[in-house]
């Protein structure tokens, strides 16, 4: 038994010609909550996928808790206690948000061969769904069709669903794309009451948002790892300076 | 048909709680007075229409259940039928004439062809789908083509009506027709109760964003597969139920146009709503009915009628009437 809820040993994958992701190295200890960031292209979706079981790495290996997962499908790994969120909104458009997250509290109360009760009438899974939503501050949206909500509450909704499955892991791609100013600060101070008490993983471009919450960075380019350590020491480093952030403050200033 | 499926319903309300009460009750209405008339105006033919119809709204409310709900756009729904019908037929020929015996057999038999198509079909999706599940339809009818035994491509007359040793006789056309109209009430509360389930919600979601629904733990497969089969068994009661009616059994039954005019009923009535399927085939065989009286080519106006239902009333009939409810 290791101390390491998530290790990925030497996680490779390749589109065509196209290394996505170059050996790859992880290791995250309960309870952090680390950064993985990287300028386009750099293959931080990839690696979402990766992770979550829906792309198939070609080589290396992914340990959740200590145990092998890497031939593992995306809704096994989910009932082992891993969630995501999109980075473009992913979410039942013609239901409620109500629904949309009892959804998810129903993946994980055992199977769904139950053909005749209302589950809308389920306390047991509406009850849940209602907390969650609370806990995004979504409370007040519950009933209404998710197509009608904003993109700021979708985006609030896209964690509260994977909040709802009880993970122990969570994995987020870029929470924050598309959020303006304001919401922005709402999200961002969601995931700082996210982080005391799950280990989470964010993908994001927005490096305030990385910077101010994570405990480790990983800085991705072209699918390799160029550096990974506390936020300081991120910034300080030459190469990643060259590769993204002085990249960007470039482009920033210009 | 991808527009037509994200389109679909708010919520499946429970039954009879639609908003549409009022076209609903009028249907139903209708189908119930059906024998009255027909024993009234001394139209015998009036009750074999509705019969027929009442079946095939059987077998639309199955289809329902998968492309409405589960958003599954089987094309090879007939096959079903085909099995049903000739599930009794074979079973007549065979000297065994009990309906005990002939519906199970008739609706086991459909469930386990749905459960081997869908297990290979459903590992596809979009035009792939389609094509599996048309391809399989027809195998089915070559198959029964080649069933010299059973009438081959003529078909096979069958001499009796499936006997439920005097509980009830099929042989009163009214009876029977009130038997039918019971089975698909039934069949559209089954559905309700269904949709509205963990595993009607489970289907839907997978309908909705089947990737979604894998990453929050859903393995969407089983549960689509279930209800496939589920849809298979309840169209294979309506082709028993039409071989009674008929007392004859062919290949036509199952052939692919037959599983396009299933589709239709169920679009035109509204995709995923409960009784939309009902309202849908109503209407479509009634129409086909009205113009084959005037002309040859009913097609000529039946099909531009469709397509301004695709283009404009991507609720189908249910979903007109439900939007113009106050």
């Amino acid at each position: 038994m290791t101390g390491w809820l998530l290790q990925t040993e030497h996680l490779t994958k390749r589109f065509g010609g196209v290394t996505a992701a170059d050996d790859i190295n992880l290791e995250l200890p309960r309870g952090e909550f680390h950064a993985v960031i990287g300028p386009n292209g750099a293959g931080k979706s990839t690696l979402i996928g990766l992770l979550a079981g829906e792309i198939a790495a070609e080589a290396g290996a992914i340990r959740f808790d200590g145990n092998d997962m890497t031939r593992l499908r995306a809704d096994r790994r989910s009932r082992l206690g891993l969630a995501r969120s999109f980075q473009i909104t992913s979410l039942f458009a013609e239901f409620s948000a109500l629904d949309n997250v009892a959804l998810a509290v129903q993946a994980h109360a055992g199977h769904s061969f139950r053909f005749w009760k209302d589950a809308r009438r389920d306390r047991t899974l509406r009850e849940p769904a209602r907390a969650a939503l609370a806990g995004v501050g979504l409370e007040a949206r519950a009933d209404t069709r998710v197509d009608r909500l904003s993109h700021g509450e979708q985006r609030q909704l896209e964690i509260a669903i994977a909040i709802a499955t009880g993970p122990r892991l969570l994995l987020l791609d870029e929470p924050m794309a598309g959020l303006g100013p304001e919401e922005s600060a709402r999200m961002q101070d969601m995931l700082r009451r996210l982080k005391s008490g799950m280990t989470i993983l964010l993908v994001e471009h927005d490096m305030e948002t990385v910077f101010a919450l994570a405990d480790r960075v990983t800085v991705l380019v072209y699918g390799r790892v160029i550096a990974s350590g506390e936020p300081a020491a991120i910034r300080a480093d030459p190469a990643v300076r060259e590769a993204y952030l002085g990249e960007q403050e470039a482009r920033g200033h210009g | 048909m991808k527009a037509a499926l994200a389109f679909l319903h708010k919520q499946a309300p429970g039954f009879l709680f639609e908003p549409n009460t009022g076209l609903i009750a009028a249907v139903l209405a209708l189908l119930a007075l059906v024998p009255l008339y027909a024993a009234v105006a001394g139209d015998p033919f009036a009750l074999t229409l509705f019969t027929r119809i009442v079946i095939m709204a059987l077998a639309a409310v199955s289809l329902n259940l998968i492309m409405g709900y589960g958003g599954m756009v089987s094309f090879g729904h007939a096959a079903y039928l085909g099995i049903g019908g000739y599930a009794v037929g074979i079973l007549w020929k065979e000297g065994l004439g009990s309906g005990f015996l002939q519906w199970p057999v008739a609706i086991g038999a459909s469930a386990l062809f749905a459960l081997v198509v869908g297990a290979l079909s459903l590992r596809t999706r979009g035009v792939y789908f389609i094509m599996i599940t048309l391809a399989f339809a027809q195998m089915v009818y070559y198959v029964a083509q080649g069933l010299d035994r059973y009438g081959g491509d003529d078909g096979l007359t069958i001499g009796n009506r499936s006997t439920f040793h005097g509980l009830v006789n099929l042989n009163d056309n009214t009876l029977f027709y009130y038997l039918c109209l019971v089975l698909l009430l039934a069949s559209v509360y089954l559905v309700s109760r269904l949709v509205n389930s963990r595993f009607g919600l489970a289907i839907q979601g997978a309908r909705s964003n089947e990737r979604r629904m894998r990453a929050v733990g859903f393995p969407t497969f089983r549960y689509k597969l279930v209800s496939f089969v589920i849809a298979g068994a309840l169209c294979g009661l309506a082709g028993a139920l039409l071989a009674n009616q008929t007392n004859f059994i062919s290949p036509a039954l199952m052939f692919w146009t037959r599983s396009g005019d299933l589709m239709v009923m169920v679009i035109l009535g509204g995709l995923g709503s409960l009784f939309g399927p009902v309202i849908g085939t109503v209407t479509y065989l009634l129409l086909e009915e009205a113009l084959s009286r005037v002309t040859e080519y009913s097609g000529l106006i039946i099909g531009p009628a469709l397509l301004l239902v695709a283009i404009y009333l991507r609720g189908g009939i249910e979903g007109v009437f439900r939007k113009a409810a106050p």
